[in-house]
C-alpha cells in the first residue's frame, strides 16, 4: 500500500478498498517503524486518526472532498493551529501556531488527513536537511552508506519516497522542493511565485518562497496544486490568476512540443551520470514527438551569486523577529540587547547565522547598492533571458542538481560548494517560474537522478504534460525496501 | 526677516519638521486589529501586529484614501506608483524587527502650508514629501525595577509622516504652522491631530547660523509631543547651539531627545553612531499603483479648507480678517458662525456683531468651562437672535454679555430672558430725559462743579442714569440728551 500513488489511494478510498482509518493507521506504523529516517519532527497520530474517522464518515455520505482521507505530511514551517511548528529552529521551541496557514487549510477543507510535521533544514536553510535542530534525516534510498534526502525539504522528500504518507507539501526558496525530490527520487513542483498563497508559511525569503507539492507521481502533483493554488487576500503577493484543471494535462500528447536545451545547464562539476541522464530525458521526449530546440540563458551563471545576495538579505530581516519577547526561545540577559545576543546566539544554528551576516551586509550602508541593488538588476536580466527563451520553446529541460545525493560525511565542507547544489534550481525561483523535478533514474550507485522542467509563469500545466511523458518514458523504480 | 541678536550679534535660526500624523481609520494600516484608544494593553492585535511567523501585512485601502487626501489638501503631488521598504532595527516594542515605511518612492511629493507669520508675513512652509509608514509599540518601564512591558495596542497604526523643508525661522512660526497643519488635517478628517493622545508627534531639525552665511550643523530633537513643547525645545537647541558656536566650538551632528520634565534636550547618539537601518523594498508587499480616478474622486471629496474659508467669510460677510481666521481654523466653530447667519437677511453689521461676540465672548464662556464649540450650551439659533437683539438696540451690549452667560446657564432663549427680566433698553428720549433730569436736579452740587470745568463728572451723571434705569438706557441717546441738558 506504501507504493501507491495518491492517485490510487483516492481511488481506492472512494471504491471502498479501504478506508482512511486503515490507511492512516498503516502510515503512523510505517512512520513508526522507520524512524530512523528522522523524517517527522511532530507526529499527530490522535488527531490523524480523529480526521480520518471525519472522512470516513464523509466518504460513506458521499461527500467526500478532492483529498479526503488522504494522510499527507507538511512542512514543519506551515503554521497548524495548536500543532507547534519550529522551522526546524530551536528558536521557535514551544511555539504553538494560533492560527492555520492557508496552504495547510486548503488541504484539510479537502479532506486531507494530517499524519504530522516534517523535518526540515533550519528555517529552510540548507541542502542536504543537515542543518536541522532535530537532526538530520535520511534518505530512504540509502543502502551501505548513508545519503542525505537533500535540503530543505528532506523531511518530506524522505516521508514520500519512503512511504510514510501519500503526498506531502514541501517549500521552494532555492531548490527546496525540486532538490530533495531529485536526490529522494519523486516527484516535486515548485509553483509560480504567487500561485500559492505564503499567508502561515514561515517566511525564509518573501519575494522567493513558494509552497508546492511533493508526490510520488506527476499526477499526484497536479491534483495536490489544484487543492492548493489560488488566490489569497490574506496575500499580497497572491496570484488572481485562473487555476486550471492540472490533471486534465496528463494525456495531453508532447507531440510539438518545444523542449529548450539551454546550454549553459552545462557546468564543470556536473556528474557524468547526471549529464547522461539529460541526455537521455531529452532523447524520450523527442521520441514522444517533442521538439528538441538548443537555448541560450546568458546570464545563468550570475544567479547563484545573485540568489545568495537577495535571499540572504530578506532572511535577515524576516528572521529579526525571533527576538525572544513574544514567542519561541528566550535566553534571558542584563539588558534588553543582551538578551537580544543570548536568545539568538543560542536559538539559531550557523548556517541561518550565516545567511543573517551576509544578508546584514549585503543591505548596509556603502553596500547596499553595490550588492542589494546589483543583484536587482542582474534578477531583471535573468528574467528576460527566460522571455526570451521562451519565445522560441514551451518548456525548458534541465538536470535538477549537478549530482545525485551524497552520503554523510561526503558533503562538501564549505558552504560555498554546497550552494553549488541549487545552481539549476534557484534560477527558477530568481525568475519566479515554475519548474518540476521528475525522477528519471537511478545512477550507477542506484542513486535517483531527476530532471527538471521549467514553464513560462504561470503554465504549470506545460510541466504536468511534459513531466507526464518523461515520468512515463523513464519508468522509475519503486523503492521496495528501506535499509535500517 | 526674524532673526535674533545676542551680545556677538545676529543669528538665523533654520528649522524642519517631521510630523508623524496618526490616519484616522477604524483599523490599523495593514492588518484588521481596531485603532481604538484607550483600551487595555494588547487588547487590540492582529497577528502582524505582533509579527507571528507567517504574517504578512494587506494594505488598508481607506488608511491610503486618507494619505491621498491628506497629500491633496497640504497642495502635493501624490504618485501614482509608490512602493513600501522595510527599517530595520532592534527594539522589544518594534515585534517585526522592521517598520514598514515608504523610504525611496513615497506617496505624496511636495505640496505646502500657508502661515501667517508673527510679523504679518504671509508665507509658505513647503512640505519635502508625505509617506505611510506603521506605528511601533510601546514599552512601559515604570511598573517593575527588573522588566519593561510592552503593548502592542499601537503596533501597525497607520501614521502619516509628513516632512517640511528647512522653512521655519522661529519656535513662534513652528507653532504656527503646526496649529495650522492642525487644523487642515482636522477639516480634511484624516488625523485627529491631538498631540496629549499621542496621534500627533513631531521630530525638529533645528540649526544656526549667521545671516548670510551657509546654513549650520543641524540637531535632530525627538518625541516633543505638544506645541508648547516644541517651542521650548526650539528655544533650548538655539540657545545652545549659539552658546556652543559663540564659544568658538562647533555644533555636532546629533539626535537629542526631548525630557519634558526639565525642558531640555539631551543627546541620544551622535552622526558617528548613527544607526544604520538598512532600508529595501518590502517583498511582502508589491508596489501602490493608483488610479488617476480614484485620485480624482478623492480631490471632489475634500471639503473647503481654512484658506478659502477664511477668504469666503472675508468676502460674503466682509468681516475682519483677524476673526475669519479664526473662525475658519475649525471647522465646526465655521459651521457654527454660518449656521447663525442662514435664514436671515445679508446684513455686514450682524455678520460683524457675530464674528466679534462669537471670537470675544462666546469663546471666553468655551474657554472658562473648557467646552468645544460642539459642546456649547448657547446654540446658533440663540446666538443669531442675542445678535439681532444687539443690532436693533433692544438690549444694550453691556446687558448682552449677562445675557449671554444666562443663556449658558439656563439655554433660554435670549428674548425669553429679555422679557422676564424685563431688561429691554430703553431708547425712549422723552423717558431718558425724565431720568435725566432728576439726577441733575438731585445732584445741583455736582452740576455747578461741572459748570466749572470738573468734566469728569459726566461719567458720575451717566452711573446715576444708569443706577436708576438698571443699566437699561441706551447709553448713546443717555449722552447726547446729558451732554445737551449740562450745556445749556
Amino acid at each position: 500500500m506504501h507504493g501507491l500513488s495518491l492517485y490510487k489511494i483516492k481511488k481506492g478510498l472512494l471504491k471502498k478498498d479501504f478506508t482512511s482509518i486503515e490507511l492512516t493507521e498503516y502510515f503512523l506504523k510505517r512512520i513508526e517503524k522507520y524512524s530512523h529516517l528522522n523524517a517527522f519532527i511532530t507526529v499527530c497520530s490522535d488527531l490523524a486518526l480523529q480526521s480520518a474517522k471525519q472522512s470516513d464518515k464523509k466518504i460513506a455520505e458521499g461527500t467526500a472532498g478532492e483529498l479526503e482521507g488522504i494522510p499527507i505530511a507538511l512542512k514543519d514551517l506551515f503554521l497548524t493551529k495548536g500543532i507547534r511548528t519550529t522551522a526546524g529552529s530551536k528558536m521557535l521551541e514551544g511555539f504553538i501556531p494560533p492560527y492555520e496557514s492557508t496552504v495547510s487549510e486548503k488541504l484539510l477543507e479537502a479532506g486531507a488527513v494530517f499524519l504530522g510535521k516534517t523535518n526540515m533544514d533550519e528555517f529552510a536553510m540548507g541542502s542536504a536537511n543537515i542543518t536541522s535542530y532535530y537532526g538530520s534525516v535520511i534518505n530512504p534510498w540509502s543502502k551501505d552508506k548513508k545519503l542525505v534526502p537533500g535540503g530543505s525539504s528532506g523531511g518530506s522528500a524522505a516521508a514520500v519516497a519512503g512511504g510514510l504518507c501519500a503526498a506531502a507539501t514541501g517549500s521552494d526558496t532555492g531548490g527546496s522542493v525540486r532538490q530533495p525530490a531529485s536526490f529522494s527520487g519523486i516527484v516535486g513542483l515548485k509553483p509560480t511565485y504567487g500561485r500559492c498563497s505564503r499567508y502561515g508559511m514561515v517566511a525564509f525569503a518573501s519575494s522567493l518562497d513558494q509552497a508546492g507539492p511533493m508526490t510520488k507521481t506527476v499526477r499526484d502533483a497536479a491534483i495536490f496544486l489544484k487543492v492548493i493554488a489560488g488566490y489569497d487576500e490574506k496575500d499580497s503577493t497572491s496570484s488572481r490568476e485562473s487555476v486550471p484543471n492540472f490533471e486534465a494535462f496528463m494525456e495531453k500528447p508532447v507531440k510539438g512540443l518545444r523542449v529548450g536545451i539551454p546550454k549553459e545547464y552545462r557546468i564543470n562539476g556536473m556528474s557524468e551520470e547526471v549529464m547522461r541522464f539529460w541526455e537521455k530525458g531529452a532523447k524520450l521526449l523527442k521520441d514522444a514527438g517533442a521538439e528538441i530546440i538548443d537555448v541560450s540563458l546568458p546570464y545563468t551563471k550570475y544567479a547563484l551569486p545573485t540568489y545568495y545576495i537577495i535571499a540572504p538579505a530578506e532572511a535577515s530581516s524576516n528572521l529579526s523577529r525571533y527576538d525572544g519577547v513574544r514567542y519561541g526561545l528566550r535566553v534571558n540577559g542584563v539588558s534588553l540587547n543582551e538578551m537580544y545576543e543570548n536568545t539568538r546566539a543560542e536559538g539559531f544554528g550557523d548556517e541561518v547565522k550565516r545567511r543573517i551576516l551576509v544578508g546584514t551586509y549585503v543591505l548596509s550602508a556603502g553596500y547596499y547598492d553595490a550588492h542589494y541593488v546589483k543583484a536587482l538588476k542582474v534578477q531583471k536580466l535573468i528574467r528576460q533571458d527566460f522571455v526570451q527563451a521562451f519565445e522560441k520553446v514551451d518548456v525548458l529541460l534541465t538536470p535538477t542538481t549537478p549530482t545525485s545525493a551524497f552520503a554523510f560525511g561526503e558533503e562538501p565542507s564549505d558552504p560555498i560548494t554546497m550552494y553549488l547544489n541549487d545552481v539549476f534550481t534557484v534560477t527558477v525561483n530568481i525568475a519566479g517560474l515554475p519548474g518540476i523535478s521528475v525522477p528519471i533514474g537511478l545512477d550507477s550507485q542506484e542513486r535517483p537522478i531527476g530532471l527538471q522542467l521549467i514553464a513560462p509563469h504561470f503554465r504549470e500545466e506545460l510541466l504536468i504534460q511534459a513531466g507526464s511523458a518523461l515520468e512515463e518514458a523513464a519508468d522509475f523504480p519503486i523503492l521496495k525496501e528501506i535499509a535500517s | 526677516m526674524s532673526y535674533i541678536e545676542t551680545s556677538s550679534g545676529k543669528w538665523e535660526i533654520i528649522i524642519g519638521l517631521e510630523v508623524h500624523a496618526q490616519v484616522i481609520s477604524e483599523s490599523k494600516l495593514f492588518s484588521s486589529a481596531s485603532t481604538k484608544f484607550g483600551t487595555a494593553p494588547n487588547e487590540n492585535v492582529a497577528y502582524l501586529d505582533a509579527a507571528i511567523p507567517g504574517s504578512l501585512p494587506v494594505i488598508n485601502s481607506f488608511c491610503i484614501d486618507q494619505a491621498i487626501k491628506t497629500g491633496l489638501g497640504l497642495n502635493g503631488t501624490i504618485n501614482l506608483t509608490s512602493f513600501f521598504d522595510r527599517k530595520n532595527y532592534f527594539y522589544a516594542d518594534l515585534p517585526q524587527g522592521y517598520q514598514i515605511t515608504q523610504f525611496y518612492h513615497p506617496l505624496v511629493s511636495g505640496g505646502y502650508v500657508e502661515i501667517e507669520t508673527d510679523y504679518g508675513e504671509v508665507k509658505k512652509v513647503n512640505l519635502d514629501h508625505i509617506h505611510i509608514e506603521q506605528d511601533a509599540g510601546k514599552s512601559i518601564h515604570d511598573q517593575s525595577p527588573i522588566r519593561s512591558f510592552i503593548d502592542l495596542n499601537r503596533s501597525g497604526i497607520g501614521l502619516m509622516e509628513i516632512v517640511t523643508k528647512p522653512d521655519m525661522r522661529s519656535a513662534v512660526e513652528v507653532a504656527i504652522f503646526l496649529r495650522k497643519l492642525r487644523s487642515i488635517l482636522r477639516y480634511l478628517k484624516t488625523c485627529d491631530g491631538n498631540m496629549d493622545e499621542g496621534s500627533m508627534r513631531a521630530d525638529l531639525n533645528v540649526s544656526v547660523h549667521r545671516p548670510g552665511t551657509d546654513y549650520g550643523t543641524r540637531a535632530e530633537v525627538k518625541n516633543v509631543n505638544s506645541i508648547k513643547f516644541l517651542t521650548i525645545a526650539v528655544n533650548f537647541e538655539v540657545e545652545r547651539q549659539i552658546g556652543i558656536l559663540e564659544s568658538g566650538k562647533k555644533v555636532k551632528q546629533e539626535t537629542r531627545l526631548f525630557d519634558n520634565s526639565t525642558g531640555r534636550t539631551i543627546a541620544m547618539r551622535s552622526k558617528e553612531d548613527a544607526q544604520d537601518y538598512r532600508y529595501f523594498p518590502e517583498p511582502d508587499l508589491p508596489p501602490l499603483r493608483l488610479e488617476q480616478s480614484r485620485i480624482d474622486a478623492i480631490r471632489e471629496s475634500i471639503p473647503e479648507l481654512p484658506d478659502a474659508k477664511s477668504k469666503r467669510l472675508q468676502r460674503d460677510y466682509n468681516i475682519p480678517y483677524y476673526d475669519a481666521c479664526l473662525i475658519a481654523s475649525e471647522k465646526e466653530v465655521a459651521d457654527f458662525y454660518e449656521k447663525a447667519l442662514c435664514d436671515v437677511e445679508p446684513d455686514e453689521n450682524l455678520a460683524k456683531i457675530l464674528s466679534s461676540w462669537m471670537t470675544g465672548e462666546l469663546f471666553a464662556l468655551l474657554n472658562r468651562y473648557n467646552k468645544t464649540i460642539v459642546e456649547s450650551k448657547i446654540s446658533p439659533e440663540h446666538m443669531k437672535e442675542l445678535m439681532i437683539l444687539i443690532k436693533t438696540e433692544v438690549i444694550s451690549g453691556k446687558i448682552a454679555k449677562d445675557i449671554l452667560e444666562l443663556m449658558w446657564e439656563t439655554q433660554e432663549s435670549p428674548l425669553a430672558i429679555v422679557e422676564g427680566r424685563d431688561w429691554r433698553q430703553i431708547t425712549s428720549e422723552d423717558e431718558i430725559r425724565k431720568y435725566v433730569r432728576e439726577v441733575l436736579v438731585n445732584h445741583n452740587d455736582k452740576v455747578v462743579e461741572y459748570k466749572n470745568g470738573k468734566d469728569k463728572l459726566f461719567g458720575f451723571f451717566v452711573g446715576q442714569v444708569m443706577k436708576i434705569t438698571q443699566g437699561k438706557a441706551n447709553p448713546q441717546i443717555l449722552n447726547e440728551i446729558l451732554k445737551r441738558l449740562l450745556d445749556t
